[in-house]
């Protein structure tokens, strides 16, 4: 029985970690690129959160409809700014441009911050939980984090097949240059899959904060995961994605059953092992 | 008329730069004699941050393997040096320099999994096996678990009877690594296999359709950057006598760091990370102090330099005059003759 709920609490952790990866995933299928920062941009979303709960007082679920916009905005402001500089055939600009964004987002929040370890109250949420039987019940809050990940990947799925910014998105995804032929603005579009990007981060980011603690410097390690669930699931599926974020915390769960110290080392090995076996992902679409 | 061609490799410059590396090398081979004991620190430092340096700018300015798991080896290298003498009754000195063989002999299965990634996600690969050791040796608790060990005290005195017998001890051997590392650098590139690399780096496909084993020349590359790397790492930790495994892996101390100081310096270039270590020593003399804001300023300035001089400082100065120190390129000289 332990088992069987270690497992289920896996699959419900994976919803969590397919949010972080869902807006990596975008990034890379739209531009081939990838935000070193990712990590960081999440937790800079928890602390958005916390920093209007503490200024308004209101249940932090509400706080998604401040930080959403806000990060959407920041990441088109970015995009456009700094990281379409680095863009071109060259990988190194955009990934040590990255890098290092990501060592200076971890001090300057370490600053303002402190390293205090935080978390945000979701009250009734944290403790209720739907009971299955008498061993194994299910949080009402993992529950709803992992039905927001099926929401937000459908929706851009969604996006991405029945909308024509979708559709120019995917055909810049193919070729970038041909798209440019047709009269886009790539520049613009990279802005505008920066912005979805980041507005699924800053989802991602409000659930990270009421649902574990954090702290400046845990970026890094949601950005590992963020890339394990992408790459365990294939390049360019977003269910693929969601897949791998499973895949991903179930492998921890069981390693946290197995010796709680074993958790992290578990997801990653499981991550290692998919990659000797299947190089390209359990349901690629498209080429690294 | 007709045009003839020579292939040169020295030039003036580079000539000059030959002989005067001769006279610093033993102005600071005889360190011991006129440093005192923080300056000779402090060159340990220098020695193994240049090290590091050149070994990130060969694996990604040359190799074309942008890698920031490079902590994975300098940690294996520090644990190994420690286990070997610890536990193994090695001299420490011995001990490093199986460590350094140990790392390179480890590198290569590691290699075969990160090879399966490509480009920017080779480098979050590198980094999620970096990890992978870290969290594992936290895991051995021989080696004091997650809360690391010392060197015992009978081994630091076999190292060399006084502190300041082993304290110069150590400056020497730092010189040679760095100076190891720069000459591997140096004789790679003019290899054939640095040819290789640098084909494989302006276009991997054009250089495999020449008959470059592209994967092969990779590998090697991966594998003797780990090795001295890991020697690297085994020198750290003698010096400092203490590993624990967040020390040992630290992504910020050995890659973060490393990678600002080659992007400022000058990627693929052997003068380019001996600038930036000197720029990044200065800087830290000022301002050490400052804490977060000293890195939020190096990375600053790391993510300046990247996007509006991506060749870095040393990278300036070439294309403005024209001077290269070490030898490793080729240039045509075109010979204008007028024939009747």
């Amino acid at each position: 029985m332990d088992w069987i709920n270690a497992i289920l609490q896996g699959i419900l952790l994976g919803g969590l970690y397919a949010l972080f990866a869902a807006g990596l995933s975008l990034m890379f299928g739209v531009m081939r690129f990838v935000n070193v920062a990712h990590g960081d941009f999440i937790v800079i979303s928890a602390y958005g959160a916390l920093i209007v709960v503490a200024a308004t007082g209101v249940h932090p679920l509400w706080a998604t409809f401040v930080v959403v916009p806000g990060m959407a905005l920041l990441g088109y402001v970015g995009q456009r700014i700094l990281l379409n500089r680095t863009l071109g055939e060259d990988i190194l600009p955009p990934l040590l441009v990255t890098f290092g964004f990501s060592i200076i987002i971890q001090n300057v929040l370490l600053e303002v911050f402190s390293a205090d370890s935080q978390k945000l109250q979701a009250g009734w949420m944290e403790t209720a939980s739907i009971p299955i039987n008498q061993s194994i019940s299910i949080g009402v809050m993992p529950l709803l984090i992992f039905a927001s990940a099926l929401i937000v990947i459908a929706g851009l799925q969604a996006f991405f097949y029945k909308t024509s910014l979708g559709r120019v998105l995917r055909a810049t995804s193919d070729d970038q240059d041909t798209v440019r032929l047709m009269g886009a603005n790539n520049a613009k579009i990279f802005g505008y899959a920066t912005a979805i990007a980041s507005a699924v981060v800053g989802i991602a980011g409000v659930y990270l904060a009421m649902r574990t603690n954090f702290d400046p410097s845990v970026g890094p390690a949601r950005l590992l995961f963020a890339f394990e669930a992408v790459i365990i699931g294939g390049l360019g599926n977003l269910w693929g994605t969601l897949a791998g974020g499973i895949i991903l915390g179930v492998a921890q769960a069981i390693g946290a059953q197995i010796d709680p110290g074993f958790q992290i080392l578990a997801g990653h090995l499981a991550f290692l092992i998919l990659l000797v076996v299947k190089p390209q992902g359990l349901f690629p679409k498209m080429k690294g | 008329m007709s045009l003839s061609y020579t292939v040169q490799r020295s030039t003036r410059a580079s000539q000059t730069s030959m002989s005067l590396t001769v006279v610093i090398l033993i102005i600071l081979i005889a360190a011991p004699w006129w440093a005192g004991r923080a300056e000779l620190r402090l060159m340990v430092e220098i020695f193994y941050y240049l090290a590091l340096a050149q070994m990130w700018s060969l694996l990604a300015g040359y190799g074309g393997l942008v890698s920031v798991g490079q902590q994975a080896f300098v940690g294996l290298g520090g644990y190994i040096l420690f286990a070997l003498a610890a536990f193994g009754g090695v001299h420490p000195i011995m001990a490093l320099v199986l460590a350094g063989a140990i790392t390179a002999l480890i590198a290569m299965p590691t290699a075969l999994v990160a090879f399966r990634l490509q480009g920017a996600y080779f480098a979050i690969g590198t980094w999620v096996i970096a990890e992978v050791f870290r969290l594992s040796f936290a895991q051995i608790s021989a080696l004091g678990g997650g809360s690391g060990m010392s060197l015992p005290a009978s081994i630091v005195k076999s190292i060399a009877s006084s502190r300041a017998g082993r304290e110069h001890l150590v400056y020497w051997v730092a010189l040679a690594i760095a100076v190891a590392a720069m000459a591997l650098v140096f004789f790679l590139l003019r290899s054939r296999w640095g040819l290789a690399m640098t084909a494989i780096r302006d276009s991997e496909p054009a250089s495999e359709s020449l008959g470059v084993e592209t994967y092969r020349t990779k590998f090697i590359v991966y594998v003797m950057a780990a090795g001295m790397t890991g020697l690297v790492g085994a020198l750290i930790f003698l010096q400092k006598l203490r590993i624990s495994p967040d020390a040992a892996f630290s992504v910020q101390d050995w890659t973060a760091l490393v990678i600002f100081i080659v992007v400022i310096g000058g990627i693929g270039t052997i003068e380019g990370p001996i600038l930036g270590t000197i720029i990044f020593f200065i800087l830290r003399e000022f301002a050490s102090d400052w804490g977060s804001w000293y890195l939020i300023l190096l990375g600053g300035i790391a993510v300046a330099v990247m996007l509006f001089a991506p060749k870095g400082l040393w990278g300036l100065i070439t294309a403005r005059y024209d001077v290269h120190l070490f030898p490793v390129g080729r240039r045509l000289i075109v010979n204008e003759e007028k024939s009747k």
